[in-house]
């Protein structure tokens, strides 16, 4: 268990979650897709989760290319599994 | 009993067969994967999407689209062009197009003709020629979308599309161009082309299955189309307004996720075999069929004779014999498919002046070969000489 800081990025769409994950793919960025919380939004669709050090590096690969409807830190108050 | 000869000259209107990795794309998402796209956050549901994403991502790049997220999939090219004809214009608009097009186009503009549209069609020559001047003297004011078929369906003509495309962006109307007949055979570069809306479908040179097709929609033109369809998208769930972002705008609904694998696979054969190598193989064959059918008497080629101006579908008429008893002839005695009548489009007969008998149409297709050609002249010529 670890309590890693972790940030999600939010997109309007299923197609645009998946464009953003294809550029991140592309540029080495690690992620995972996860359902979005359900304090950020009811919308039932997935989301992308990154560490919070490569926050940064995967909001300006995504710059210009796929919008970025909202970037949100995940509670660490709440371990998750690493 | 000896098996009958099968020929198959019908890819115009789709083409068969497909390559094997079509049919095996099909069935493996259906066995494996084929949950609801994007609907839901577990596995299924995101390799369902993430197929979809990469059509949206191969179709983008054969077509030079930079954003994949601006193509829309349909269920055909008639979907995509009456999102844009009835999406786009209102009373008072004036939209432009050509005496070649297809139902696809004619009769959403007809009706868009009731609901106050006006609408000028440009002549062609009698071999389907248009000249894009003429497409620049008849925008007015009000011109607000040039509709253009990238090449007939009847006659094989290509149109100037890049031509008229650099008339269309120098006046700012946008350029709708219905690709049915050309997607997958004739390069198309959005970019270099002119082209804002590009209307496509997947059951022909792109090898795909039937019920698939798009529409690519130019940055900032979503703003004035108006979906035709509305409903559950996967996104923007919490709100009861259809969303306004690309592609969501217009793919409401459950997408035919078996079939886009399938275009997936179809766009994958055509990019590994390359659009030019297929058009030079499909125009061999072409002038082959062409030069034979001249050489029959009673025999008339329709459509240019430069094969830069045309693409591999060849309409022809024979002097004494209904175009549906020729089809019908070569069906049942040689084994060979092909089409007759109007196909769809009796503006672009009538511009032939092959209405309304209509012609019998051979069009072929990566998988035909020189043989295929060589038994249909042969099949014609008896034909011919035995009527």
């Amino acid at each position: 268990m670890s309590t890693v800081e972790r940030w999600v990025l939010v997109f309007e769409s299923v197609s645009a979650t998946l464009a953003a994950e294809q550029a991140l793919k592309e540029k080495g960025i690690p992620y995972k897709l996860v359902p979005i919380p359900r304090h950020i939004s009811s919308d039932c669709g997935v989301c992308i989760r990154v560490d919070a050090h490569q926050r940064a590096l995967a909001e300006e690969v995504l710059a210009g290319r796929v919008r970025v409807a909202g970037v949100h830190r995940l509670p660490d108050s709440r371990p998750r599994p690493s | 009993m000896e098996e009958k000869l099968r020929i198959y000259l019908d890819n115009a209107a789709s083409t068969w067969p497909k390559p094997e990795c079509v049919p095996r794309a099909v069935e493996h998402i259906i066995r494996e994967a084929a949950a609801n796209p994007g609907r839901s956050g577990h596995t299924l549901s995101i390799e369902a999407a993430r197929v979809i994403a990469e059509a949206r991502r191969q179709t983008a790049a054969l077509f030079g689209i930079s954003d994949p997220l601006r193509l829309v999939f349909t269920g055909n090219a008639t979907g995509a062009l009456n999102i844009v004809i009835q999406g786009m214009l209102g009373p008072g608009d004036h939209v432009i197009t050509s005496a070649m097009e297809h139902n696809s186009v004619m009769r959403p503009l007809r009706a868009m003709e009731l609901r106050g549209v006006e609408v000028s069609v440009v002549a062609c020559s009698a071999d389907g020629t248009l000249d894009p001047d003429d497409v620049g003297k008849a925008i007015r004011r009000q011109t607000a979308l040039v509709v253009l078929t990238h090449a007939s369906n009847v006659s094989g003509t290509v149109m100037p599309v890049s031509q008229v495309g650099a008339i269309t962006s120098e006046r700012g109307i946008p350029l709708c161009v219905d690709a049915s007949q050309t997607a997958g055979c004739l390069p198309i570069d959005v970019g270099r082309d002119g082209i804002d809306l590009l209307a496509f479908t997947g059951h022909k040179s792109l090898y795909g299955p039937q019920g698939t097709g798009g529409l690519y929609v130019r940055e900032g033109l979503e703003a004035r189309i108006s979906p035709l369809a509305m409903g559950g998208t996967g996104s923007a769930s919490e709100r009861e307004e259809q969303p306004l972002f690309m592609p969501d705008k217009y793919e409401s609904g459950t997408p035919n996720t078996p079939g886009i694998a399938g275009l997936l696979a179809g766009i994958d054969f055509v990019a590994s075999q390359g659009v030019e190598r297929i058009r030079e193989h499909e125009m061999t064959l072409a002038r082959r069929l062409m030069e034979g059918l001249a050489a029959i008497e009673g025999i008339r080629v329709i459509g240019p004779r430069d094969p830069y101006h045309r693409i591999a579908v060849v309409s022809f008429t024979l002097e004494g014999v209904e175009p549906s008893e020729v089809a019908f002839r070569l069906d049942d005695e040689f084994g060979i498919m092909i089409r007759s009548g109007l196909h769809c489009a009796p503006s672009a007969h009538r511009a032939l002046g092959t209405f309304p008998q209509g012609t019998v149409r051979a069009s072929i297709g990566f998988f035909n070969t020189a043989r295929d050609i060589d038994e249909t002249i042969d099949a014609v010529a008896s034909i011919a000489y035995n009527r």
